[in-house]
């Protein structure tokens, strides 16, 4: 089994995923001649020639005709060069692709796969950085999607160009090139819709996804140092969310610490946050604690300030196991 | 096409060519040491930058991309505060908060640049209007490069420019090439000039390599539009030598050839000789420049690379004009909390 990169394991996917099905198409800004500018779409140009596609600067168009191929009966896999520079193609997505099938009744569908890298950690300044999957979490009739290792990052693909609905792939940039992981070839699923422990504790749960569950890993470790066993909870997929395992954990452990990149306010965990309190209210012993991104836009220089970090989880488990 | 030029400012224009190439030599070279941590160069399109700006006067406005830095050195912007913006240290006056070649300074009405491509077009035209409105003579020119011109920006700014007749000119940097996407594949059309007409507009295409045809072009359409003849589109056909920014290899999608044809068009040597033929210049001279300008540029950044990161408190400012309660607490909880990551600035980025 070869040791794969997300980018690797990504590639791989839809390698397979062409191969497998030719209604399978890839499109997007430089994904052919140049691979993508993160290389995840290599060698597919010379692979599938007649279904890769280098398209003009515009990601109202490559959305927009990807949802016109999705209802033709193709299963477009669209890539935005980066999730900053989605909003040109906002419109298409929440108002189109999302609503589609509602709207028809179910006579029209939109099997669309938007990839896209995502999050900071890599340098790139307010618009090579940003996290904004509570915009799209917050629209009916849309999926999202969040791997945090490369075998998962195959298997949730998989998954997601096979799904019959639109897909966001919010690809974790800083995770890319971080760690090499077995990648089996042939198929791989991880189903949508399922969040997974990535390490069992009985003391505090900490719950995250992207590369925030990597950092939930590192301060689960340093915590066991000081004898508190923290349960880590990856969501994998935000839309729809895997309630049942959240709040199995929480109602185990009495304590709940939310960590996500994005802007604190509206950002995602606090619907998580929302949910435990409904929820799961008569089993916390303390409160539920975010630790996030700060309001502020994504900056350059000051990047290490901004993200979160495995001291900021550490302080926030401590918080919590004083109650 | 000869405009008339003092002898003054034909030197004027040469050395701001000079010293835009000299300093994307450095710059790159500093993100190669790791010194910054990225960098968009302009090798090759120092013309378009120069020349455009040449024509423009004080009180108008510029909307650039991030391929100009020749259009604000032009307009006044400090070599320093340029440098500084790359370090994003305490001396850049954006605070450290935008990636290198993301500039602006409201003194030179020269907005701060985004990354998102073509939103300063409609933007351009916005100001243009508002112009009109207060009965003011001021003109806007919004940058962009070819690969622009495919987003839906485009076509909203040209098509109010052209219902409103806003003084905006329109120059579209076709330097061949939006990363890997040539522009054959941008759009079927021959020239991207011949888009104006759609809009009800003038286009035209001129020699983006030859500085002082820029330079005609651009203030013909500046005079046109102060004539309340409306908005211009110029298409300059230059080249993009060098690599998209730092973090691309170009070999992986375009020939040497198609690199070695256009070097043999350098604007550079290109307007060099002009100098000569008008006996404006000689070897002594253009030794001179060069050693002037590496020693400008060497200890400018020797001075700015003195300056620590900005301060902590400046990430929590400048969200909205009061920093909010929220916003408030987190800085304070921050703060409270003793952690203070020292900026490293060695990482690669990836475009
Ligand atoms: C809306 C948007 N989509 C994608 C990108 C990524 N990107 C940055 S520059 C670029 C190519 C721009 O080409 P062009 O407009 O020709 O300008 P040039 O870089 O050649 O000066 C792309 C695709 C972006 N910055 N913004
Ligand atoms: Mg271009």
């Amino acid at each position: 089994m070869p040791a794969m990169t997300m980018v690797q394991a990504i590639n791989n996917a839809l390698r397979e995923e062409m191969r497998r099905d030719d209604r399978v198409i890839v499109l997007g800004e430089d994904v052919g001649r140049n691979g993508g500018v993160f290389r995840c779409t290599e060698g597919l140009l010379d692979e599938f020639p007649d279904r890769v596609f280098d398209t003009p600067l515009a990601e109202g168009g490559i959305i927009g005709t990807a949802i016109g191929m999705a209802l033709y009966g193709l299963r477009p896999v669209p890539e935005i060069q980066f999730m900053d520079f989605i909003y040109p193609a906002f419109d298409q997505i929440v108002s189109e692709a999302a609503k589609m099938r509602y709207r028809s009744g179910g006579q029209f569908t939109v099997p669309m796969t938007i990839r896209t890298p995502f999050g900071g950690g890599i340098r790139g300044g307010h618009y090579h950085s940003q996290s904004s999957e509570a915009y799209f979490c917050h629209t009916p009739g849309l999926k999202v999607v969040v791997p945090s290792t490369p075998k998962e990052a195959k298997g949730l693909l998989t998954a997601s160009i096979r799904d019959p609905d639109p897909v966001m792939f919010l690809e974790p940039k800083k995770l890319y090139r971080s760690s090499r992981e077995e990648v089996p070839e042939g198929e791989v699923l991880v189903p949508i819709g399922e969040a997974a422990v990535r390490r069992p504790g009985k003391d505090v749960s900490l719950i995250a996804y992207g590369y925030m569950a990597q950092v939930c890993l590192e301060a689960a470790a340093k915590a066991a140092e000081k004898g508190v066993e923290a349960e880590v909870i990856d969501l994998r997929t935000l839309v729809p969310l895997d309630e049942p395992k959240i709040l199995a954990s929480v109602k185990k452990t009495g304590r709940a610490v939310v960590v996500y990149e994005a802007p604190r306010t509206g950002g995602f965990g606090g619907e998580i946050s929302a949910i435990l309190a409904e929820k799961a209210i008569e089993y916390l012993r303390g409160p539920i604690v975010r630790v996030t991104g700060f309001d502020t836009p994504f900056p350059y220089t000051l990047e290490d300030v901004y993200m979160p970090n495995g001291d900021r989880v550490l302080a926030a488990i401590d918080k919590v196991m004083a109650f | 096409m000869e405009p008339k030029l003092s002898p003054d400012l034909l030197l004027t224009g040469y050395r701001n060519l000079v010293l835009v190439r000299t300093l994307d030599s450095r710059m790159l070279s500093l993100q190669r040491q790791g010194r910054i941590g990225f960098y968009v160069p302009s090798t090759g399109e120092e013309a378009c930058q120069v020349g455009s700006a040449m024509a423009l006067e004080k009180r108008d406005w510029v909307f650039p991309a991030y391929r100009e830095p020749g259009a604000a050195i032009w307009r006044g912007f400090p070599i320093e505060t340029l440098i500084a913006q790359a370090y994003g240290n305490a001396a850049d006056p954006q605070r450290g908060r935008q990636m290198p070649n993301h500039f602006g300074a409201s003194d030179i009405h020269y907005v701060t640049t985004s990354s998102p491509v073509g939103t300063q077009i409609t933007q351009a035209v916005g100001a243009a209007w508002a112009a009109k409105i207060r009965h003011e003579d001021v003109v806007s020119l919004t940058f962009f490069g070819d690969g622009a011109t495919s987003e839906g920006d485009f076509h909203a700014g040209m098509n109010f420019a052209g219902v409103f007749k806003a003084s905006t000119i329109f120059f579209c940097k076709n330097n061949q090439w939006a990363i890997s996407v040539p522009v054959a594949k941008q759009t079927a059309a021959k020239t991207i000039a011949e888009k104006a007409r759609a809009y009800g507009m003038d286009g035209v295409r001129v020699d983006g390599n030859d500085l002082l045809a820029v330079y005609a072009v651009t203030k013909a359409a500046v005079d046109k539009a102060r004539g309340g003849g409306g908005p211009t589109l110029i298409e300059a056909l230059t080249y993009r030598m060098g690599p998209h920014s730092s973090s691309d290899d170009p070999t992986r999608y375009r020939s040497k050839d198609e690199v070695e044809a256009w070097a043999r068009r350098d604007p550079i040597d290109r307007m060099r000789k002009y100098l000569e033929l008008k006996g404006l210049w000689s070897k002594d001279r253009e030794d001179a420049l060069r050693a002037e300008l590496d020693d400008l540029i060497q200890n400018t950044i020797k001075e700015v690379e003195r300056q620590p990161p900005p301060a902590i408190e400046t990430l929590f400012s400048d969200v909205t004009a009061e920093l909010s309660p929220q916003i408030r607490e987190q800085m304070e909880a921050y703060l409270a909390s003793g952690e203070r990551r020292r900026p490293e600035m060695l990482d690669k980025f990836p475009l």
